[in-house]
């Protein structure tokens, strides 16, 4: 069986993300699963296990400063390398910022098509995409080259499928011109033990309605109690509430959750586009005619500053 | 510095989008057709490069003749000159092979800075800035919320999942923004008046050296099969908070599972 490469999403604080695990179950429908690590010293030695766990049957390793201290382009040239070399089934990379990129150059590189923002992809190498904020779906087909690939995080359930993986240093054979844009600094802004944005099985979201940065606590406690992530309108962004990495919408994040919940958000196209794919969205808000309220499964109208306190209260209560 | 700036013109994201029946792609014909929001963020830090260390801004743009509308508004917003890429066999253009006719314009324009949005609201891809670079041999300095310039060093903060990183290049360099790196100005009356005066150049594809097979249908790398409109959310339960709004809530996310 031809092997397919899925490029490792990992971040230091929690480990192998959970697109990878996405990645290395749709792999699976494909072909061998191969993880690419690219990273630090050490980083592969770190993921080895959960990455076998999830059916890797060989990891590739390219580590080291030449690697992690410039942006993305020593990356693509290790895994286009590759390609070359084992010939694969697919490429799989996560439908993030670094992910498309590596992408991209790769798609140059090797002359060959690319296909972002997959929710499914089939044996024969259809992929299902959604478009316009969420409203429309498309099947599409690379036409030159092998299906290259970016998934979107909470596209699949992971499911485990235990594999021994052996890991393979790759030599890292990178050019002056993959070295021009240098990481010099990298700073961590986001704290706290919940989960990514993106990848949360629950975000609970504050809009307009939410009055100020102070309220956010609320925000912030019903998803705490829910084990989900936070998120902000852009209206909450604009006016200051929440920070702008946490907007989700058309100009932020898109997440995909098992639940979602907005909390005085209208519901706006350009919220709606970051937002509508969820499974199960419920809404609060004190405008009975608000467009969110067309979306959801479970509506309240009325003042948020009464409900949510009252539901986080029911929630403890039930715990 | 010389800056070009790269927009392209999208159907308008407040309105219905579709993809066309016939061919598959965008619809750009019932939609209202607008600046890519972000793109108007890179024009804006342009023109601010531009107030503070001299040069010239040109906007690049490839599209259809009813582009030439987006242009006109963005050299109202100040730079002073355009140049646009148009011809039929364009129509159908994968991202691949956009990024080789961009590269092919850019390769006349000899930019010392190229500034573009992070991403498209049609799209959405965020690909380009890379494969240009890619085919330039340029640096890309991709997701800037802050962009500085000192004589020929560019410093970016770009915005991560986790928080940002510092990345530095020299020029000539691409540079893709946020809309948090600025507050795009509003033209004013006399930039829209002068701004039906400034130069446009355009460019067909013999004008730029690449072969119409290598782009449009003929030249995709990739297809769309088929599309259909997701079917609406329905059967939702909206309530009127009496008093116990936040508790029916609860009981809706315990039928779910949720708590």
């Amino acid at each position: 069986m031809s092997e397919v490469l899925v490029v490792v999403e990992a971040t230091a604080e929690f480990g192998v993300k959970k697109v990878t695990l996405e990645m290395l179950t749709l792999a699976r429908e494909l072909g061998s699963p191969s993880a690419v690590v690219l990273g630090g010293a050490g980083a592969a030695e770190a993921l080895a296990g959960k990455l076998g766990e999830y059916g890797a049957e060989k990891i590739y390793a390219a580590e080291g400063d030449e690697i992690d201290g410039y942006l993305v382009a020593p990356k693509a040239t290790v895994v286009a390398d590759l390609v070359k070399r084992v010939q694969p089934a697919a490429v799989l990379l996560a439908s993030s910022q670094e992910g498309k990129e590596i992408a991209a150059r790769l798609a140059v590189k090797l002359d060959n098509g690319i296909l972002t923002d997959v929710v499914g992809l089939a044996a024969d190498g259809t992929a299902t995409q959604v478009a316009f904020a969420g409203s429309t779906i498309v099947k599409s087909k690379v036409t030159r080259g092998l299906p290259l690939v970016t998934v979107r995080p909470n596209s699949v359930n992971p499911t485990p499928a235990a594999a021994t993986a052996a890991v393979e240093q790759l030599t890292v054979a990178v050019t002056d011109s993959d070295k021009l844009a240098k990481v010099v600094d990298r700073v961590a802004e986001q704290k706290g033990s919940r989960p990514e944005l993106t990848e949360a099985g629950v975000v609970v979201s504050g809009g307009r309605g939410v009055g100020n940065a102070d309220n956010f606590k609320l925000v912030e406690e019903l998803a705490d109690l829910l084990g989900g992530a936070v998120g902000a309108s852009r209206a909450a962004v604009d006016s200051g509430f929440y920070p702008h990495q946490f907007q989700v919408g058309q100009t932020g994040k898109t997440v995909s959750p098992q639940l979602y919940i907005a909390l005085g958000i209208s519901g706006a196209i350009q919220h709606r586009a970051g937002m509508q794919t969820s499974k199960t969205i419920v809404a609060v808000n004190k405008d009975g005619e608000a467009p969110i309220f067309e979306l959801a499964d479970f509506g309240v109208v009325g003042d948020l500053f009464k409900i949510v306190p009252q539901a986080a209260e029911e929630i403890r209560k039930r715990k | 510095m010389n800056i070009v700036v790269l927009v392209k013109q999208v159907p308008d994201s407040g309105a219905d989008r579709n993809l066309r029946t016939d061919d598959n792609t965008v619809d750009r014909g019932s939609a209202n057709n607008v600046i890519n929001e972000m793109d108007e963020y890179a024009i804006e830090e342009a023109l601010k490069i531009k107030e503070a260390h001299g040069g010239e801004v040109t906007i690049l743009t490839m599209g259809p003749d009813r582009a030439t509308e987006s242009i006109r508004k963005a050299l109202s917003m100040g730079p002073d000159k355009a140049v646009h890429v148009v011809d039929d066999a364009l129509h159908g253009s994968c991202a691949v092979a956009t990024s080789k006719v961009l590269a092919a314009a850019l390769g006349q324009l000899n930019a010392d800075l190229v500034l573009c949005g992070s991403e498209s609201t049609d799209g959405r891809v965020q690909v380009m800035p890379h494969m240009l670079a890619e085919r330039l041999g340029i640096a890309a300095l991709t997701g800037a919320r802050k962009l500085t310039v000192d004589g020929a060093t560019l410093t970016v903060e770009r915005q991560t999942e986790e928080g940002y990183e510092v990345v530095t290049a020299s020029t000539p360099a691409i540079v893709s923004v946020w809309d948090t790196i600025n507050e795009p100005r509003y033209p004013s009356f006399k930039g829209i008046m002068a701004a039906k005066k400034k130069p446009v150049q355009t460019l067909s594809l013999a004008d730029l050296g690449v072969a119409a097979n290598e782009v449009g249908f003929d030249g995709a790398t990739s297809a769309v099969v088929e599309h259909s409109k997701r079917p609406p959310r329905s059967g939702g339960v909206k309530v009127t908070d009496e008093g116990s709004g936040g508790t029916q809530l609860v009981e809706f996310l315990a039928t779910e599972k949720f708590v």
